[in-house]
């Protein structure tokens, strides 16, 4: 997973403001978060010089695309379809207290994450605590992965 | 509601869609059940005698004559089939005087043994879930072996007793060689040990619950260990493969421990069985079975049953048993069916044909066909081969 610092480094660093923030810095972290778009860095768009950077940056910002609103990111390709998360997850434990509580898998479609064909699918978004403006930094799914097969931008 | 026969889990909570035949979805399996029933549904084998097709009964008929003039047949593999399956399977050795043996790695058996006789505790996994509070994996990793063992009954699941779970009440502990993706959860409790050092780790273990300064490994991270198995409430140690084939023939010093911890406090081992149904097979047989690489080297027959043993075994016994003409009752394809003189297909335990099986705890779960298949059962196909012999 790419961090601020990785981005702010492929940033011009000149502190213009033209993005409407006080620092690259800034800017990096707004990047991560999703709240800004690359292309709002004028300066790294026009200017030739930065030509190699802009590159690299949309190189290291393409997995990010694929992740859900609340910057979960699956890899399917990693998961073993153990279901830690499932069993982990809070909100699916208070939706299915009787199956996700004691290891079950769900049956009914309120739950966020749930094993299909093998591997974890997320559903139901906006029910996940770290969903909204008022979000909760909560990990207990991407904690108790044992192939870090899910994470979190 | 399926049940999966992928490991010995046999997790109970499958949603199946079937269309024409063929899985179209499932829920709540994970990778290594779905795999299970992809490689299935995939190269089904066919009735065949020195690898030209023939009817099913013809097969049937040429496996029952095999074994009938063989001198000193063997009945292997078993680890894959129904409890009724093997029950039948035995009727056969009976009958016939042969020796039957399963293909799972030879030390499980000392274990079983013990378990089964009561000489080491045991508990059912329900037992785990509801009331234990350290979980000990030592030489095995179930996230890659049981995938859904830590979420089903071990770390994850909120039980009787422990409603807060793995977030404040239960302690999950990797005893292993590497960082497997189990000890990679377990963080702070994973214990690393030399290969072949799992004789000197009891041994450290006994000396830090007597309060003696233990004589190997990492003192500190010893004395951190017999700590947590000392506040213990209810204990569970799951031995994998890896701990059995380090410890032998010294499976005492296993027991040693197992009998100081339960000074202390309750203390269980439940096993970690790879094969959906090889606890059965031990149960039914009440003995350790008969080693399979002097039994392979013995036989001028072999009847195999739903397991590969070519492709498992160690070379010189899967070449011990390629030398003598194979019967090989087997849904799909593999190594073995390839090199046998005659092959009977059979249906899909847990997937086109029912049965029991216990799993890797004892508790016995019963399973119907969820996809109608032409094919007759292991049972069947054993039931007709015992009625010609």
């Amino acid at each position: 997973m790419v961090s601020a610092m990785e981005i702010y480094m492929l940033l011009p660093k000149t502190n213009c403001k033209k993005c409407g923030l006080p620092t690259c810095m800034a800017f990096a972290v707004a990047l991560l978060g999703r709240e800004k778009k690359i292309d709002e860095c004028t300066p790294l768009i026009e200017e030739k010089k930065y030509e190699a950077k802009l590159k690299k940056l949309r190189e290291v910002m393409a997995p990010l695309e694929s992740a859900s609103e609340t910057g979960l990111i699956i890899h399917p390709e990693k998961c073993f379809g153990c279901g830690n998360c499932v069993v982990a997850c809070p909100v699916n434990v208070a939706a299915e207290p009787t199956r996700c509580g004691v290891g079950l898998g769900p049956q009914g479609e309120k739950v966020i994450l749930r094993v299909e064909d093998g591997v974890v699918v997320c559903n139901n978004v906006k029910e996940c605590r770290r969903f909204g403006p008022n979000k909760v930094l909560c990990n207990a799914c991407t904690a108790t992965c044992p192939s870090k097969a899910i994470e979190f931008v | 509601m399926a049940i999966c026969t992928g490991c010995s889990l046999l997790c109970e909570d499958i949603e199946l869609t079937v269309k024409d035949g063929d899985i179209s979805h499932v829920r709540n399996l994970c990778r290594k059940g779905h795999g299970h029933y992809q490689a299935l549904l995939t190269e089904r084998a066919r009735p065949m005698i020195d690898g030209k097709e023939v009817a099913l009964d013809q097969a049937i008929a040429k496996a029952a004559e095999v074994l009938h003039s063989s001198k000193a047949p063997l009945l292997c593999g078993w680890s894959n089939a129904t409890l009724e399956a093997q029950t039948a399977g035995m009727s056969i050795a009976k009958k016939l005087g042969a020796s039957i043996c399963d293909t799972s790695p030879p030390c499980l058996g000392a274990l079983m043994e013990r378990i089964i006789s009561g000489r080491i505790p045991t508990c059912t996994l329900d037992d785990v879930r509801n009331f234990a509070d350290v979980s000990v994996f030592w030489g095995s990793d179930p996230s890659n072996s049981h995938p859904r063992h830590l979420s089903r009954f071990s770390y994850y699941p909120r039980g009787e007793k422990r409603q807060k779970s793995y977030e404040e009440e239960r302690t999950c502990i990797a005893v292993d060689v590497r960082k497997s993706a189990t000890a990679t959860l377990c963080s702070n409790y994973y214990f690393r040990m030399q290969p072949g050092g799992d004789g000197e780790f009891i041994e450290s273990i006994l000396a830090t619950l007597d309060g003696r300064i233990p004589k190997f490994g990492d003192k500190k991270r010893m004395i951190e260990l017999g700590t947590i198995l000392r506040k213990a409430e209810y204990g569970v140690i799951f031995p994998g493969i890896g701990m059995l084939y380090s410890l032998q023939n010294r499976l005492e010093l296993f027991e040693t421990l197992l009998a100081k911890l339960n000074e202390i406090a309750t203390f269980k081992v439940v096993p970690m069985v790879e094969r959906f149904n090889s606890r059965g097979f031990y149960q039914l047989l009440h003995a350790p079975g008969n080693s399979l690489a002097a039994a392979a080297k013995g036989c001028d027959a072999a009847l195999v049953v739903g397991s590969d043993p070519l492709a498992e075994l160690p070379l010189a016994t899967a070449r011990a048993l390629a030398r003598v003409p194979l019967i090989v009752i087997d849904p799909h394809r593999s190594l073995t069916v390839d090199a046998a003189s005659v092959v009977i297909p059979s249906a899909i335990s847990g997937m086109e044909a029912g049965g029991t099986a216990l799993r890797t705890d004892g508790v016995k779960i019963s399973f119907e066909p969820i996809i109608e298949s032409d094919l007759p059962s292991d049972e069947q196909i054993l039931a007709k081969i015992l009625e010609a012999i």
